[in-house]
This record gives structure tokens, sequence and C-alpha cells, in this order.
């Protein structure tokens, strides 16, 4: 048994975060509405101290709590995604929450929660942390969906997600359930040395479950359903913080678990990763034709690049899975950009949201409009901007496995999707202007720009983010 | 007749095909499927007791345990939603969840 400094020094964003949360929800109660203000910027500072502490994690990979956690390069990689996106998420929703009336001190207390639920999912080692992790997340994810409570469809919204989030769990549990009993164990190495040879059909119904149930958090066809009208329904900050941490967070344990505890059995979950990812990307391009709501219009394009991601698990190689980790940091930094992008689509004092308000942008705002235009070319995936290299990577791993049908399918999604992000770059640039927009906050424009910057030069980032993904990929045991 | 592990899992499976059932086919109310959820979970927790006792292993009945804390708060939770909901909506029947679409 570890030492009790051994084992919280291994979950140290998780504690900072957890003890962070409650300290906010001290000083929201008790501050009686007058501190509101700056709880957001608090939650701002912990998450920054969460992402600081991961770096003096260094050291290899760590089982702690009674195997239940892990602490590898893999995790690290991903927690820090999935903190980056609820910090940039909190910073995009100040100005939002403020205008449209519900800057209450929950909203912050409730991201941090739901984030820090996507850490210890992140780090599961076993069914149980997995469920635990994957609910504190859910609970608080249904709640700031439905945040604008004076607000039909964001409270709609919150229904939706609700009862298929329910239901999903519900599936998952059934499938853990099912692991459970063929198997005798619920931890994940142990889990993997169970399923060494053939499986039995118990085995394969619990891993059908389990990854329905997933493959519903990732937003993945047939279990997308819920996406665009959440998407659509939810307040703008929420939808960013949906599309980029819940993102990760769901994307980095499908990983986890299909490497580190169904190795045995990985000819089974490539058939069904192989089948839900190709629906995700045709659902993704066609979903997206008719859509004038350009939240609804990034909720089936992250069907899509959900889809894509999935190519690189399909593959199932060393090579996929760092593919898979360089396609969600691009598109984590691409999403909080078009995000950005969205609010600050702002006519007089209220949010507008259909993509026909941005016609004519280039005349009123040429920096944001040439913005838009290559957030829009980069999830096309149109050299040489970010978007290429993600889906390079995840291709190659994919043609390098042999899986040349699924790489063929995924270019011709991919080509498909391209006209409805061009439509966008075409209202920007050729259309007659519309009403100007307000000057957005600062933070909004920061990020906005910044992503602007990582997504033309990403060239330049590459390197170190090539490198700690392949790192990471190793981090995972391979058997 | 003895009742075996065989017999639990058959239980269980009936109820979470009712469940599942319930959420899918229901056009009527909303609590209903708050109602099916649970089903859902009770399904899960029955497997969860009956593998334990079958394996002589305790883990199962420590899961079970967790969802049954879990299954309070999201029904909690999912009937906070519903409150809200009704006062935005003023009804609660599934075929009126319909302002969004495509």
């Amino acid at each position: 048994m570890d030492s009790l400094s051994f084992q919280l020094a291994h979950s140290l964003p998780e504690v900072v975060m957890a003890i962070g949360a409650l300290f906010l929800l001290m000083l929201g109660a008790f501050g009686a509405g007058k501190r509101d203000w700056i709880i957001t910027e608090v939650a701002i500072a912990i998450l920054g101290l969460a992402m600081l502490s991961m770096l003096f994690q260094i050291d290899g990979k760590a089982l702690v709590w009674n195997g239940a956690f892990v602490d590898d390069a893999f995790g690290r990689f991903m927690k820090m995604l999935a903190i980056g996106g609820a910090l940039v998420s909190l910073l995009l929703s100040r100005e939002f929450m403020a205008r449209e009336h519900i800057d209450f001190f929950e909203f912050p207390v409730l991201v941090m929660l739901a984030t820090l639920g996507m850490s210890m999912l992140i780090s599961a080692n076993g069914l149980i942390a997995l469920y635990v992790g994957l609910e504190l997340m859910s609970l608080a994810l249904y709640v700031i969906a439905a945040f604008h409570r004076d607000n039909l469809r964001a409270s709609e919204a919150g229904l939706k997600y609700f009862a298929l989030g329910a239901l999903s769990s519900g599936m998952l549990l059934y499938g853990s359930s099912l692991l459970y009993g063929f198997t005798g164990t619920v931890n994940f190495p142990e889990l993997a040395a169970a399923l060494q040879d053939k499986p039995s059909l118990g085995v394969i119904f619990g891993l059908v479950f389990v990854l329905a149930g997933l493959a519903f958090k990732m937003s993945l066809v047939p279990f997308h359903m819920w996406t665009p009208d959440v998407y659509e329904g939810a307040p703008t900050p929420v939808t960013a913080f949906f599309a980029s941490a819940a993102k990760m967070a769901a994307v980095a344990i499908t990983v986890r678990i299909a490497i580190t505890a169904f190795p045995g059995i990985k000819l089974q979950w490539q058939q069904i990763l192989i089948f839900v990812s190709i629906l995700s990307m045709i659902v993704g391009a066609f979903g997206a034709l008719g859509q004038t709501n350009i939240k609804r219009l990034m909720a089936y394009s992250s069907i899509g690049h959900m889809g894509f991601a999935m190519v690189g698990l399909a593959a199932g190689t060393e090579a996929g899975v760092s593919g898979i980790l360089i396609y969600l940091a691009i598109y984590l930094v691409m999403t909080l950009g078009t995000f950005a992008a969205i609010l600050c689509m702002r006519v007089g004092n209220h949010y507008v949201e259909n993509i026909g308000d941005l016609a004519g942008l280039s005349r009123n705002n040429g920096l944001m409009a040439f913005a838009v235009a290559m957030m829009m070319f980069s999830l096309a995936g149109i050299p040489p901007l970010a978007g290429f290299f993600a889906k390079y990577y995840v291709f190659a791993a994919a043609i390098d496995a042999g899986l040349y049908w699924l790489a063929v399918i995924g270019m011709l999604a991919s080509t498909v999707a391209a006209f409805y992000y061009l439509r966008v770059v075409k209202i920007v640039y050729f259309d007659p202007p519309a009403r100007s927009f307000e000057r957005a906050a600062i933070e909004v424009r920061g990020v906005m720009t910044l992503s602007l910057v990582f997504v033309l030069a990403f060239v330049i980032f590459a390197g170190p983010i090539v490198e700690s993904a392949s790192a990471a990929a190793k981090s995972l045991v391979w058997y | 007749m003895e009742i075996g592990l065989t017999h639990y899992l058959i239980v269980a499976a009936i109820l979470f095909t009712i469940g599942i059932a319930g959420i899918i086919l229901n056009h009527k109310n909303i609590i209903v499927i708050l109602m099916s959820v649970e089903l859902i979970l009770l399904a899960v927790n029955v497997n969860f007791v009956a593998f334990s006792t079958h394996l002589g292993d305790l883990v199962g009945q420590v899961f079970s345990l967790l969802i049954l804390t879990v299954a309070a708060a999201e029904a909690a939770i999912g009937l906070a939603i519903l409150v809200t909901y009704f006062r935005n909506r003023g009804s609660i029947d599934v075929d009126d969840i319909n302002m969004m679409k495509g």
C-alpha cells in the first residue's frame, strides 16, 4: 500500500479541483450575491492551477487508490486538453452570461465539478471509477445545459440531454454488469487478462452495451440524436464546453478502455468502431447541409469530427492512438476558436446565431471574417491549416492498419463536409453585408485570435504536440 | 426448482427491456421516462448482486451501492429540470418537446 501523500500527489489536479469547487461553493453561498462576479475569475485561476499542478507530475506511470485510478502520460495529455477546454469555456462565458442575466455563481462551480468528473473519467482504471467519473460529469452537464432556466429552448435541451443521457448510462451500466459477471473483475488490466481467449456471448453483449453508452457521450451515430438540439438550445458558452472538454473526456475513456481492457477482443470492438465511425462521418457530412443555425451546424460538424477521430481508434495501433490525440488537440482549438467567433455575433443587445447573420462580415470586421474563414477551412481539413494534419495522422494510421476503404469513405465524407464549411466562407466574403456586430469582450476576441494563430501556424507548434501525443500513446499498455 | 443465477439474469433482462421500451415507446408523459430510467438501474443492480453472490466477490455489491446513490442524485436532477421545463412550456407531454427539429 502506497502512502497517502504519494496517492494524493498522483491525483493532484483532481484534488485541486475538488477543493476548489467546494471553496467556490462556500464563497458563492456566503457571499450572498455580492461577489458573484469574482467567482468565475477564481474558477479560471483554480483550473489554471490544476493544469500547472500536472506539470509537476512527470514521473512515468502510477496506479493509486487501490488500482482504481491511473496516472500516466496519456491521462495527463487528455486532462490538459479537458481542463484547458473548461478554462477557455469559462473565459468565453463571462460576457455572455452577464448580458443574458444568468451570471449566477453556480455556473463556474458546476463547470468545475464537471471538469473534475472528466478528469476522474480520463484516469479511471476500472468500471466503478469509470461510472462515478462519468456520472459526476454528466449530472453537472445536465444542469448547465438547462442553466438558462427562463428560456424554453434551454430547458428543453436540458430535458432531452437528461432523458437520453440517463438511458445511455443505463446501457453502460448493464454492459458493465455483464462484463463483471462473466470475468469476475471490474479492473481494466484484470479484465484484459481474463479476456485473452475467445470471448463468451455475455462478454460480447457487455462490450456492445458499454461502447453504446460511451458512443452516446461522444455523440457518435446512431446515438447522436440529442446533439443538434442540445447544441442549439443550450447557452453558447455551455455548447462550447460540451463540444470541447466533454468530448475530450469521452474519447479518452473510450480509447483507454478499448486499449487497456479489451486488447484480447480487438476484432470485436474494431468492427463496432468501424461501423459507428463510417456512420458518423456520413451523418455529420450530410446532416449539416441544410442547416441555417450555426450552433446546429457545429453540432453536425462535431458528429463528423468524432467519426474521423474514431478512425484512428478503429485502426487499433499505437500510431492510431497518437493520431487521435493529435486530432483531439487540434479539434479542441478549432472548436473553441469557432465558438469564440459565434460569441462575437451580437447585434444590439442580443446574440444572433443564424449563418445568414454573418453575411458580408468581411466588409464590417475584416479580422473576424478572416478568423471564421480560416476556422472553416481548418474544420474542412484544407492544407496547410491545422485541421489537415489532424485528418492526415488518423488516416495514415488507418491505411497502415490496412483499412483502406475506411480511409476512402472518410476522404469522401470530408469532401461532402467541405461544401457546408465553404458555404459559410462564401456568405462571409461574397454576400451583401448584414447588420454589423457589436465589439465583443477582449477575452472572447483574444481566444479567437489565439486559435487563429494556432490554426494558421500549426506547423510551428506541431513538433511538441506530436511528440507528447506519441509518448502518451506509448504509455497505454500494449500487449 | 432451485432458483439460480440464470433466473436472476432473466428477471434483470426483462426489467431492462421494459425500461428501454418505456423510454422509446412512451409518447405520453415525461415522468414515465424517469420511471423507466429507475427500472433500468434496478435491473442493473439485480444483475450486479446476483453476479456478486454467484462469484463470491463483494465488488459487485459495492458497485450496486454506488449505483443506488447516483440514481437518487440523477432522479433529483431530472425532476428539477422537468420543473423548469414545465414552467416554461406548461406541459410535460413527450409530444410537446418539439421546439427544435432537423
